[in-house]
């Protein structure tokens, strides 16, 4: 479980880049962090795993205060993969970069084999293993990113941006494996501006704007609200922006609608209507 | 990376450059401003010619007053110890005047809204404020032909409107060619007039955003098709198919003109 409580955070003194955050997060949610940029959303997560600590207010992660246990012992529970795949990535070939957490953290080598080929071809990169990270296209970087973290399996897990440079059919197999580590029970915390994708994949969504926390709620919830929504910077999926307009001329039309299928359900009985 | 690719940009043109992650997007748009041959290793056979220059026979530097390139990962392109002098480095090495320097540089920081950041140095700021750095930067160098990669990656939904809406600009006003290699097709897509999709290194469509779009090749690559777009698509209705709206407001036009039929 992850316990922010009355968290405020400066990197210089007098200017608060977090203000008075509270938050309870239970194992196997989803959960996507989302505001402006600049609003303190990768200064948030960074207090996950340690590698920031509170100024004022206390961050506990399975009942243990961030402040008593260092980013080392929290890094087998915590998995993190950064927003720029360059600030992690280092090995010689992807294989080993894949397989260096998995060793720092004492598994067995033929565990490690296992996962690494398991965990290369999850995301598409089998046929690169021999290779070096540095040779890859942006978006296989952050895939090979998140291979190297997702492979430890770790009971929280924090991806900054994780579909960046990613096409459509990539989205749909971190969706896919989102929904995996939610089944067994892992805490999937996602910074993202893509609502598209946040509809798809998270049960609640958190706002932060300013560093302040602006909203907590379902994606349904939260992203009809067009005032909150502006206050953040996000604009909503295409398809409740289009129910919208719809549902201004023609008030039987459902608002609060979110995905394709429901959007398409819905236009369908207006247009049969005629 | 690049396999036998033949392809014209029109001048004055705004392009959308589409495919699957790794199909080899940022290796052609390395070609247009001659990185590709000059600066990466590799081979390359066949021409690239910008307006009428041949790409092999001009430097890299004489190159950037024709082809700016903003790159996908802001960090890689940021130099300076400010936001300010960042923009004016590029003027700065290519020996424009002084004055010219200050109105690019005042210019600038107004359209891109850098004011509040103008004094602060580059790992100071948000990925999305680096981003944002990064274009005026490579604008200052007042190029033909602006090709950027994935620049809204970093960026809130609202500043990468904005800033897609400041390209829509700089093309229409001041008939900049834009090169736009973007994901976000959703944006992309009321705003470019034509689309190349690459996969594999190869072009596999081209033509008028719509066309493309309606390609059913396409979307099997893993491009993102917008969502109104798969809801025409889905519809099974020749006539709002026929229109195919690829923004928002189209189709709720479209709609609505279906219903009051």
């Amino acid at each position: 479980m992850i316990l922010f409580d009355g968290v405020w955070f400066s990197y210089t003194p007098g200017r608060h880049v977090l203000q008075d955050i509270s938050v309870e997060i239970s194992p196997g949610e989803v959960v996507a962090l989302m505001g402006e940029n600049g609003a303190g959303k990768t200064t948030l997560v960074k207090h996950i795993n340690g590698l920031l600590k509170p100024s004022q207010g206390t961050v506990f992660i399975d009942g243990v205060d961030t402040r008593t246990t260092s980013t080392a012992a929290l890094a087998r529970k915590v998995g993190f993969v950064f927003q720029n795949a360059d600030h992690q990535l280092f090995a010689d070939t992807l294989e080993g970069e894949v397989a260096f957490a998995l060793r720092n953290l004492g598994f067995p080598n033929d565990e490690i084999d296992e996962r690494v080929t398991r965990y290369l071809e999850k995301f598409d990169l089998t046929r690169y293993k021999e290779r070096s990270p540095f040779l890859l296209s942006g978006g296989e970087r952050k895939r090979l990113a998140l291979a190297s973290v997702l492979c430890v399996e770790p009971e929280v897990l924090i991806l900054d941006e994780p579909t960046q440079a990613q096409d459509a059919i990539q989205k749909l197999k971190l969706a896919q494996l989102i929904d995996s580590f939610r089944g067994s029970g892992s805490i999937v915390f996602l910074v993202t501006h893509d609502v598209e994708f946040a509809v798809q994949v998270v049960d609640r969504l958190l706002l932060i704007s300013q560093g302040r926390l602006l909203a907590d709620g379902s994606p349904r919830q939260i992203l009809g609200n067009h005032d909150l929504l502006r206050r953040a910077r996000l604009l909503p999926p295409q398809i409740t922006q289009l129910a919208h307009k719809l549902a201004d001329r023609l008030p039987s039309f459902p608002r609060d609608i979110i995905t394709l299928k429901e959007a398409v359900t819905a236009t369908s009985r207006l247009l049969a209507k005629r | 990376m690049l396999d036998d690719v033949t392809l014209s940009f029109p001048q004055g043109g705004f392009i959308g450059l589409v495919g699957p992650s790794g199909c080899g997007k940022t290796t052609l748009a390395r070609c247009l401003n001659g990185l590709i041959p000059h600066f990466y290793p590799g081979k390359m056979t066949g021409e690239v010619i910008i307006n009428e220059w041949n790409t092999s026979e001009h430097a890299a530097h004489e190159l950037a007053q024709k082809v700016g390139l903003v790159f996908q990962n802001p960090e890689n392109q940021l130099v300076a110890p400010n936001v300010e002098r960042e923009i004016a480095f590029g003027p700065e090495n290519l020996g424009v005047p002084r004055q010219e320097i200050r109105r690019r540089v005042e210019d600038l920081i107004q359209s891109i809204r850098l004011e509040e950041i103008r004094d602060k140095a580059p790992f100071e700021l948000s990925g999305g404020e680096q981003q944002r750095v990064a274009i005026a930067a490579t604008l200052a160098l007042e190029p033909e032909i602006l090709v950027l990669d994935e620049p809204t990656s970093n960026l809130d939904p609202l500043s990468a409107y904005e800033v897609l809406q400041l390209l829509h600009r700089l093309n229409r006003e001041n008939k900049l060619t834009i090169i736009l290699i973007e994901h976000r097709l959703e944006l992309v897509a009321p705003l470019a007039q034509e689309l190349v999709v690459l996969d594999e290194g190869c072009v596999i469509a081209k033509g008028p955003t719509r066309e493309v779009l309606m390609d059913e090749k396409v979307a099997e690559v893993g491009v993102a098709i917008p969502k109104v777009v798969q809801l025409v698509k889905q519809l099974n209705h020749p006539r709002l198919q026929a229109a195919c709206p690829l923004s928002v407001d189209s189709a709720v036009k479209a709609i609505l003109e279906e219903v009051e039929r």
